[in-house]
């Protein structure tokens, strides 16, 4: 093969300064490293979130506290419906890697189905604590309480219309390289959402009523 | 109970009519017309030329991070003169605003004038510039191909654009906001500024934020993963390296940014009470988010310029960089303490002595690794053989601005000193000599430096000087008397004086304005006539400069594949290491090459977020909701694009890399 001198050559031994033969670079390969940074990036709004609530969480005005409001057996609840949901994406993957698309396309169906059930529970106490006079513009510990929890609830939305979208794309493509990159950039994103869930139903339910 | 939800004017218009435009406001008028002049000429040029489609396929679209690149520096340098012209009105203000002569504006003008200089200096010029040198040097310096996801970063760029045209358009429909350039409440809360434009900042920079936090993401994970083979981290290039920390910077600190402007966006669309001070909302709070992501944000400014420093120190003086480890330690440790210092921006909040005693420290701390920096760069000047090109007479001026800026940085740091200075001119006069000596004097540096890489004609010398030496005196001109006037006691944000005996001062401080103005004339000078005379500063050896980093391998411009081989690093000086140990240009055996493709998505997007933007500070619900659909309808069907790439054909490749060859063997 033929080269063109670029400098003066003064070494013996000139090693080599192209790579030759061109490897192929998976593609997507950056793809999880970028969402992962993504997702820390959003745990940094989740931390936001976090502390100022923990600053604004005893600012009631006058208005009620978290003892008169939370209801820790619905809590529970929709904690369950979301832990469920972790496990039942977890089996999805599972699936996935076996290359059974039927069976991956069920377990998302029903993952996304207790995302709405956590979600309908979501709606019904902020509509509930709405109607009782405790909206988020009574003071600001319920300023802090539904940006924290709501911005959560937004995250879970969007992970469903995501997941609808992912099941289209399979039922359309199958289990090609690229849906299984995104499933996998959304399971990391729902588990994340459970992680941000724990903490929330530890500070702000949990610790509120105990 | 219901939702409180602000009444809107008009279902149609919301709050948007006639008298949001400002007719009755002349120097708004003329603007106007100027730049719908300005803007028809353009418009009608490229319609002219047929350069619509050239734009569309080859601009607007593009994914190459050369391009990308290109597009942010011509937005940051459109932007800067933006800005600028607000600062000529400040200095213009402030210099005849004396005893009964009220000066030529208004109250509720200058206020709007002082928030916009900053917003659009920080976010619009310094941000895009700086993103734009990372983006063109940073994938040639790895030797990669483009960065880890092009079409994200096409996407990044146009919505940085997007903040930037809705910033713009306060100018002329509504105002802008009158509450500094970090918009602290409760004078940002919807009880003092009803009007449109607190919404303008905040949605400006929203859009903007997207863009920037993408990017960041994107950059990291180029470095990380799209290095060469052999380039260790410790063999990386120092600018790459502080492009590394900064983006790291962008990514922690951008979502607070984001989350603080979502908090009082709440408090302005829906009544929440985050930073009000009535039912239980706290000001500071806002305070201290913003500043936990504004301190590090001045060093994601700075730490790229550090990295441009130790590009040029070492070219032009023929030597290696000095401390290579220690500079990239430094690098690291400023990181992490800029994370450590934000409380230092209010001592005067009251938080007691042991707090304001460890931010006090944690701010003192960071002028060691910075001091470092400055040695390692005289350390690898001394003894060298250096070459005062103008990116080294940029680097020189830094040195000598900057040292003084970080010493009154340091007097800010002690609380006390800083009870008796905060917010005075004095702060004002030691972050523009750190920003404009540091991050500016370094802008200039590398587009000095760079600027034969991108378009293969270097820019010319005669104007480059004028442009330097008014910038340098200019600068000292117009911040020297600020801090002699910080150490009387004025304060900042002033449009009025009644103590004639200051007068002087501001006339000084407006003349060095004129002086800048005067740089930045002959900068465009500058670019103009080296396009002029593109011929005879052509470079042909892609390598200009004798220049030590992988960026110099290549042609000038790089094709669109940057490496038709991707080179081996065995030092951190790759380059230099090449040409010193005789390698040799492989010209045969070329393949195809595997590229991303162009997608127009990136620019839909962003442009529908403006309409998001613009509907709603005007509180035009129906379109909000509507452009909100549309983002997310857009957004999901590029998802279903599955192909998103190709390949230059191998005969493109020989036929590229025989030019160059023949290129490179006519200098002999």
């Amino acid at each position: 093969m033929s080269t063109q001198a670029i400098g003066s050559t003064t070494g013996t031994a000139i090693p080599d300064f192209y790579v030759r033969e061109e490897e192929h670079h998976a593609d997507g390969g950056s793809t999880m490293l970028g969402f992962w940074l993504y997702l820390m990036s959003d745990c940094f709004i989740f931390a936001v979130l976090f502390a100022t609530y923990a600053v604004l969480g005893n600012s009631y005005a006058g208005g009620p506290g978290p003892r008169e409001l939370f209801e820790l057996p619905l809590i529970a609840l929709n904690t369950a419906m979301l832990l469920l949901s972790s496990i039942t994406y977890g089996f999805a993957m599972l699936t996935m890697a076996q290359g059974r698309q039927a069976a991956t396309q069920g377990w998302l169906a029903i993952t996304g189905l207790f995302g709405l059930g956590f979600l309908g529970i979501e709606l019904y106490e902020f509509t509930h604590l709405i109607a009782a006079g405790a909206g988020p513009w009574t003071s600001g510990f319920l300023s802090a309480f539904f940006t924290l929890v709501g911005t959560h609830g937004l995250h879970v939305t969007f992970g469903i219309i995501w997941l609808v979208t992912l099941m289209i794309q399979v039922a359309q493509k199958g289990l090609i390289p690229a849906n299984r990159r995104r499933l996998m950039c959304l399971s990391m994103f729902w588990h994340f959402l459970d992680v941000v869930w724990i903490g929330v139903f530890t500070f702000v339910y949990l610790m509120g009523v105990l | 109970m219901s939702l409180p939800l602000p009444v809107a004017d008009s279902p149609i218009l919301g709050r948007l009519s006639l008298a949001a435009l400002p007719l009755h406001e002349p120097i708004l008028v003329v603007t106007f017309i100027g730049v719908a002049i300005g803007g028809i000429a353009v418009l009608g040029l490229i319609t002219w030329y047929r350069w619509w489609g050239i734009l569309w396929r080859d601009w607007i679209t593009s994914v190459d991070h050369k391009k990308i690149g290109i597009m942010y520096m011509v937005l940051g340098i459109i932007m800067l003169l933006r800005g600028f012209s607000d600062a000529l009105m400040m200095r213009a203000q402030q210099a005849v605003a004396f005893g009964s002569n009220q000066g030529y504006l208004p109250p509720e003008h200058y206020d709007q004038i002082f928030t916009a200089h900053g917003v659009i200096m920080i976010f619009f010029v310094a941000m895009p510039l700086v993103t734009g040198l990372m983006n063109y040097i940073v994938p040639l310096q790895i030797g990669a191909r483009d960065v880890a996801f092009p079409f994200l970063n096409n996407f990044s760029f146009w919505m940085t654009t997007s903040g930037a045209v809705l910033t713009m358009i306060s100018l002329f429909v509504g105002v802008y906001a009158r509450t500094g350039w970090l918009a602290y409440p409760p004078l940002s809360g919807l009880e003092f500024s009803p009007d449109v434009g607190v919404d303008y900042y905040i949605w400006g920079l929203q859009i903007a934020g997207v863009g920037t936090l993408l990017s960041g993401i994107n950059l990291i994970a180029t470095i990380v993963k799209l290095r060469a083979p052999g380039m260790t981290m410790m063999k990386m290039p120092v600018f790459t390296w502080t492009a590394l920390c900064t983006n790291v910077l962008i990514v922690a600190v951008f979502p607070v940014l984001t989350a603080t402007l979502v908090l009082l966006s709440l408090d302005r669309y829906l009544d929440f009470h985050f930073f009000t001070n009535n039912l239980g909302g706290n000001p500071m709070m806002y305070v201290n988010l913003i500043w936990i992501w504004g301190h590090p944000e001045v060093y994601i400014l700075i730490l790229p310029l550090f990295g441009v420093y130790s590009e040029v120190v070492p070219t032009f003086t023929g030597k290696r960089l000095f401390g290579y480890s220690s500079m990239v330690y430094a690098t690291v440790v400023i990181t992490i303490l800029s994370y450590l210092v934000w409380l230092h921006h209010f001592f005067t909040m009251g938080s007691g002595a042991s707090v304001n005693s460890f931010f006090g420290i944690t701010t003192m701390i960071i002028s060691i690794p910075t001091g470092a920096k400055i040695f390692n760069w005289l350390f690898t000047m001394y003894r060298g053989r250096i070459r005062f090109e103008l990116p080294m007479m940029w680097t020189i001026a830094f040195m000598l601005t900057f040292v003084i800026g970080g010493m009154t940085g340091v007097m800010l740091a002690v609380p006390p000193a800083d009870f008796v200075l905060h917010n005075s001119l004095f702060l004002i006069a030691h972050f523009h000599n750190v920003i404009i000596g540091g991050v500016l004097f370094g802008l200039f540096a590398a587009i000095n430096y760079w600027w034969p890489k991108a378009t293969g004609f270097r820019l010319e010398t005669k104007w480059g000087k004028r442009s330097f030496w008014l910038w340098v005196s200019g600068f000292w001109c117009a911040f020297a008397p600020l801090y002699v006037l910080g150490l009387m006691g004025v304060t900042r944000r002033l449009r009025h004086f009644d103590d004639m005996s200051l007068q002087v001062y501001f006339v000084i401080a407006a003349f060095g304005a004129l002086l800048i103005a005067g740089g930045i004339l002959c900068f465009l000078i500058q670019i103009g006539v080296s396009v002029l005379h593109r011929d005879e500063l052509r470079d042909t050896t892609g390598d200009p400069w004798g220049g030590r980093a992988l960026e110099w391998s290549t042609s000038s411009p790089p094709p669109e594949y940057n490496f038709a081989f991707t080179p081996v690093i065995h030092d951190h000086d790759a380059w230099w290491d090449m040409k010193t140990r005789g390698s040799e240009r492989p010209t045969e055996g070329f393949r195809a090459i595997h590229m991303p493709s162009n997608t127009g998505a990136g620019f839909i997007l962003a442009g529908i977020s403006l309409v998001l933007g613009f509907a709603m500070v005007w509180h035009i619900w129906w379109l909000a909701a509507l452009s909100f659909a549309g983002l997310i309808v857009t957004a999901i069907a590029h998802t279903f694009n599955y192909r998103r790439d190709h390949h230059i054909p191998v005969d493109e490749v020989v036929r590229t890399e025989a030019a160059r060859t023949a290129q490179l063997a006519a200098q002999g």
